[in-house]
């Protein structure tokens, strides 16, 4: 049985951890170089990610992770700042902020504004059946632009424009929202059946 | 429950302002450092040092203290310096009861207010009605009563309290623990018994049954008051805590770039004993503080 990662170092991490054992998946929660090296798929949950990647870097996991994404054979699936973080580039990003460049898609940092701005909405994503997902976002990222091999599973309209919030490129699933915080498991089984498989 | 819907009018089923989406950026911030600061340059490293978010202020509680007078809201100019400096969420405090200081802080988009024991009260009777903002709110507690009162009134996430701008973390430790130990008293209590606590906690029933439902609060529980190492915050964190703020323990101590990092990496390691001594050696001096029973004035006393 598989044995999936989820990024335990800020954010809501107890949030995943809750889908993936409603889901009896193996669960580790990663904080260092041991138990990354233990995991066949990681989830990078909701936080700041400017705090993750200090805390990535500080533990030797950014170069780590690096090295693992390089083969485009290690599952990651990423919620907002997992998505900022698991992007080719950032726009609004924090001086120096560097990314694991793992899906080829330009990210907007906060885009849809301050948290008064942040908000809940159905989101149909024809990927995981009729029922629409109820999606969150939380001082939420979209994507500005998309490589040729990234397929866009989901998208949001903001001021008359859509804007990619669910990509997927090879292994790597990323989301503008957190369907964690609502206990919606269909897009982590998603990832689990098609990256990790 | 406030709603208000987009003005753009985006999609008919989109809304902001409601509790999971201010409850959703606590859950965000969890095991992170929220770190005060009182001006761009403070923000700056706060940031760089790993800082989950930053509470902007005129002066730190340590200086409140020393200064004595009036604490009011901060100049909306230095909140909006701070925003334009980082890229994290800023917070900013409003006084207790005041919702007019609280609807300017909306205006200027601050991502949390904190309805703060730290400031001078405005009201000796009445905390601010948060279900009418759309901003989330931040409330301090020294017991659980105090918390699902503050809840009740629309509080999104919870801080205990501790004493404040004194660098000792007795005060936190005794909320916290009150906290937690009067939730897990609910937990085992019977329906009758449930009443009773109600009442005893001057708390709506609808929220004790929900306490102990859950086991826990159903908003996400920080800790601040006196924080000032990075062992304080592994303390707090063991104990149950679920993200810490530090006042004056970062910018007055000797070296507050190192110490904030310190911090951070202790508060998400903070059940590795041998990573806190790490980040622990050679921080520099750590602010000097005051006993908290030596302290004059009880901010912790303040809110009803």
């Amino acid at each position: 049985m598989v044995n999936i990662g989820v990024l335990g170092l800020q954010g809501d991490v107890a949030k995943h951890l809750e889908i993936l054992s409603s889901l009896s998946v193996d669960v580790t929660v990663v904080k260092n170089k041991s138990d990354l090296a233990s995991v066949s798929g990681l989830i990078i949950p909701g936080g700041e990610s400017t705090t993750l990647s200090l805390l990535l870097d500080a533990q030797g996991l950014f170069v780590d992770l690096m090295g693992l994404l390089a083969g485009k054979d290690f599952p990651v699936f990423g919620t907002c700042a997992g998505m900022v973080l698991l992007a080719n580039s950032l726009l609004d990003a924090k001086s120096g902020q560097k990314t694991l460049g793992a899906i080829d898609i330009v990210v907007r940092r906060n885009a849809f504004g301050a948290q008064i701005s942040s908000f809940e909405e159905d989101l149909m994503i024809d990927a995981i059946g009729a029922d629409p997902i109820h999606a969150v976002f939380i001082r939420a990222p979209y994507v500005v632009s998309v490589g040729n091999k990234v397929e866009v599973l989901g998208s949001v309209e903001q001021d008359g424009v859509k804007h990619p919030v669910i990509c997927r490129e090879g292994k790597i699933m990323v989301t503008s929202f957190h369907p964690e915080l609502v206990r919606d498991s269909r897009l982590h089984e998603l990832w689990l059946r098609e990256c990790v498989g | 429950m406030t709603t208000l819907h987009t003005e753009n009018g985006d999609s008919s089923s989109r809304e902001t302002g409601t509790l999971l989406v201010k409850t959703g950026l606590a859950e965000m911030l969890k095991g992170g450092v929220i770190m005060d600061v009182v001006n761009a340059e403070q923000a700056k490293i706060a940031e760089d040092a790993g800082a989950v978010a930053v509470m902007a202020l005129e002066r730190v509680p340590a200086d409140i203290r020393r200064d004595g007078g009036v604490a009011r809201m901060s100049d909306p100019e230095l909140i909006l310096k701070i925003k334009e400096e980082v890229t994290i969420p800023v917070m900013a405090k409003a006084r207790i009861g005041h919702f007019a200081e609280a609807q300017v802080l909306q205006a200027i988009e601050v991502d949390y207010i904190d309805e703060s024991e730290v400031l001078t009260p405005a009201d000796q009777e009445n905390h601010i009605d948060k279900w009418k903002f759309a901003v989330p709110f931040v409330c301090g507690a020294t017991n659980l009563g105090e918390a699902l009162r503050r809840i009740s009134e629309g509080a999104a996430m919870i801080r205990s309290k501790g004493e404040a701008g004194t660098g000792d973390v007795v005060e936190a430790v005794r909320h916290l623990r009150s906290i937690l130990k009067d939730i897990k008293m609910l937990t085992a209590a019977d329906s009758a018994e449930r009443f009773t606590t109600a009442k005893n906690l001057q708390a709506p029933i609808a929220l004790v049954e929900e306490v102990a439902r859950l086991g826990k609060l159903p908003v996400p529980l920080f800790c601040a008051g006196g924080i000032a190492t990075p062992a304080d915050a592994s303390l707090v964190m063991q104990l149950g805590a679920e993200a810490v703020f530090v006042g004056s323990g970062i910018f007055k101590s000797g070296d507050p770039a190192k110490r904030a990092r310190a911090i951070v990496e202790a508060t998400a390691h903070f059940d590795d004993p041998g990573l806190i001594l790490k980040v622990s050696r050679a921080l520099g001096d750590p602010m000097s503080g005051i006993e908290a029973k030596e302290a004059s004035m009880k901010l912790q006393e303040r809110g009803w």
